[in-house]
């Protein structure tokens, strides 16, 4: 079994084209679907089948006044976005075309008093926007505009019992919210926070008979964990842990190779999130013909280097 | 108008006499739409008319309803959700119908975080006087998928702010008679035993914490949250684990039941790298030689025994066994 970039390809492209009511119901996250699809393409190194000047000028149109971007026209600007905009701009190596003050201004505007971060003006409040907030600002060279010292510590009172994080704390510890905690301190230069051997050891449990990866203990496991668990385990030097090839092959058992793309588990409907999951989880175990990816940025790895040098 | 359109006839917006004076704006894809995207009629209308309405920013009973058509068909869409809050913060709407409204949207929705936050903002305008809806909420939630994470985190923010620790161990007792594998329940059990007034803390609850994690690994001794939670309770002073008689009883016992028992292993495992000696008897009891084997020896067996057992994991059981070099003996 071999991954089939060439039907993934295009299943990607085809979602431009779909006039469906699933495409409908996510119309408001556009902005997230269009960084999975063009950071798999760019991993799968097709990037260049899709039309730059259009995705870029529809982009911006996204942008609001507060610096903030929306997942599409329309909506209003939430953080999640933010963090998708700049990521493709910085795929595009276009991040002159934001106005980084701006952007920087309105994730600081989201900092609470106990260093956590809100989506949006509503308030709430969860480590993933933590991540986004540190990513994002880290990307934009703008990280003095938040207290880092603040933030760290409000992700470190997530830690559990476990040696894991959850959304806040006290919340249980989930694979997603580890890797956006793990992320965030790594780019605060804060990883010490980490007991690496046990949330390693969690991370790594996380490998069920199939040799795929679930997000918690005794649940299912799901393609996207492949990305989760495995970039964590990556960031804490600890990645040899699990069976690299039995999730190798779990994830391209998870292939339509018909119609192209990727899907949680076997045989269950494909969508552009576990497409992306699923590329990127190879990539990070070396699948050859795929452009490596930053396990801390989720950007290809030439993009990130390019922009830290 | 209802959000429960299934037995209903929809009745198209531009028909109905009170949107008659609403000029409808279609969706405005850019200049060169790079998602170009055919919509149902239905859904097409209700946001042309949404668009319309937000346009003008009308803040009124129809505009509300409206909203609930827009959520009904997309949950999902966030931005929805944010100006059905303007509008019921304007004019100052029933928020006990809109915990209704989200009571009737969150079974088929649970997942939802819009639904979830919108149901937060909700709870912290009404008060204190809505904790029990709000438990008896989440419960209902629970009740239908065990490990639901937004359901957990409001019933954490729940106890948090709003109170009703007392019945929160019962509660969680009963959820792991279901399930006892449940980990999102042991790990609400450790919320409560840190957090809860009413308990006083780890130390407190440390013995009677343990008594009820040992039975349970007892009753079903491949639960990996139940061990964890073993392990756990001795977070702030691992050394204490290898002068506790109980977690060495049941690390034995559960070992001499099953000796390829991975949970078991690695506990015996963490009790030798922190000096526990086995005494002859319980040696024979779990199939080691007895005679003449080190503590590092003894934890080399249980490492290879585990590589063997665990075997996905083997490469993390060789990095135990490589560590068992450095430690002093």
């Amino acid at each position: 079994m071999e991954l089939r970039v060439d039907k993934h390809v295009e299943f990607i492209k085809s979602l431009e084209k779909k006039k469906d009511f699933d495409s409908m119901v996510m119309e408001h996250l556009r902005m997230n679907g269009a960084y999975w699809g063009l950071t798999a393409l760019d991993l799968m190194e097709c990037r260049e089948d899709v039309d730059d000047a259009k995705v870029i000028s529809w982009l911006l149109q996204c942008k609001h006044d507060c610096g903030g971007f929306s997942g599409n026209i329309g909506h209003d600007p939430h953080i999640l976005y933010t963090l998708s905009a700049v990521q493709i701009l910085a795929i595009y190596d276009r991040m002159e075309l934001l106005d980084s003050d701006k952007v920087a201004s309105y994730i600081a505007s989201l900092q609470q008093e106990d260093g956590s971060f809100a989506g949006d003006q509503w308030g709430e409040i969860d480590t993933r926007f933590s991540y986004i907030a540190l990513c994002c600002l880290s990307l934009l060279k703008r990280l003095d505009v938040i207290n880092v010292e603040k933030a760290v510590d409000y992700i470190a009172s997530c830690k559990n019992f476990d040696g894991g994080f959850g959304s806040i704390p006290g919340g249980e510890s989930h694979a997603g919210q580890i890797f956006c905690c793990v992320s965030a301190l790594a780019i605060a230069g804060a990883l010490h926070h980490i007991d690496k051997d046990l949330l390693g050891w969690w991370l790594c449990e996380r490998q069920v008979k199939s040799g795929g990866l679930n997000g918690r203990p005794e649940k299912q496991p799901d393609v996207c964990y492949s990305w989760w668990v495995l970039s964590s385990l990556v960031t804490l030097d600890r990645v040899d842990w699990i069976d690299k090839e039995k999730l190798k092959t779990f994830i391209l058992d998870c292939q339509d190779t018909e119609e192209g793309g990727i899907s949680d588990r076997p045989n269950d409907a494909v969508d552009v999130f576990h497409t992306f999951f699923g590329v990127a989880g190879l990539s990070l175990l070396d699948y050859p013909g795929l452009k490596r990816i930053d396990a801390v940025y989720a950007l290809p790895v030439d993009v990130v280097k390019r922009i830290f040098g | 108008m209802s959000s429960d359109d299934d037995e209903e006839v929809w009745i198209p917006l531009r028909e109905r006499e009170e949107w008659k004076d609403v000029e409808p704006i279609p969706q405005d894809d850019g200049p060169n739409p790079v998602v170009p995207i055919a919509y149902t009629s239905q859904f097409r209308e209700v946001m042309d008319y949404f668009r319309a309405v937000v346009a003008r920013d009308e803040r009124s009973a129809r505009a509300l309803n409206l909203t609930g058509e827009v959520i009904a068909l997309n949950p999902g869409n966030y931005t929805v959700w944010h100006f059905r809050r303007l509008v019921l913060e304007s004019i100052e709407g029933d928020l006990d119908k809109e915990m209704d409204f989200i009571e009737n949207m969150a079974e088929d929705n649970a997942k939802n975080y819009q639904i979830w936050h919108h149901r937060r903002w909700l709870a912290e305008k009404r008060g204190p006087a809505c904790m029990n809806a709000e438990l008896e909420f989440t419960a209902n939630i629970l009740s239908e998928d065990g490990k639901n994470y937004h359901a957990w985190s409001h019933r954490q923010w729940v106890l948090e702010k709003l109170g009703g620790w007392e019945k929160e161990l019962e509660f969680l007792v009963q959820m792991l008679q279901e399930d006892v594998y449940n980990n999102s329940v042991w790990n609400q059990r450790f919320f409560v035993i840190t957090n809860s007034p009413a308990i006083g803390g780890l130390v407190a609850a440390k013995d009677s914490e343990l008594k009820f994690c040992c039975d349970a690994i007892r009753f079903a001794p491949d639960n990996e949250s139940a061990w964890r939670y073993l392990g756990g309770l001795f977070k702030d002073d691992k050394s204490a684990l290898v002068r506790s008689p109980e977690v060495i009883r049941v690390c034995i016992e559960e070992l001499a039941k099953d000796k390829i028992s991975v949970h078991a292993l690695n506990f015996l495992l963490d009790l030798l790298c922190r000096g526990y000696r086995p005494t002859a008897d319980d040696c024979r009891l779990l199939d080691f030689p007895s005679e003449g084997l080190s503590p590092e020896q003894l934890a080399r067996q249980v490492c290879e025994r585990l590589e063997v057992a665990d075997s996905m994991r083997r490469n993390y059981w060789a990095w135990r066994k490589s560590l068992l070099k450095k430690a002093n003996s």
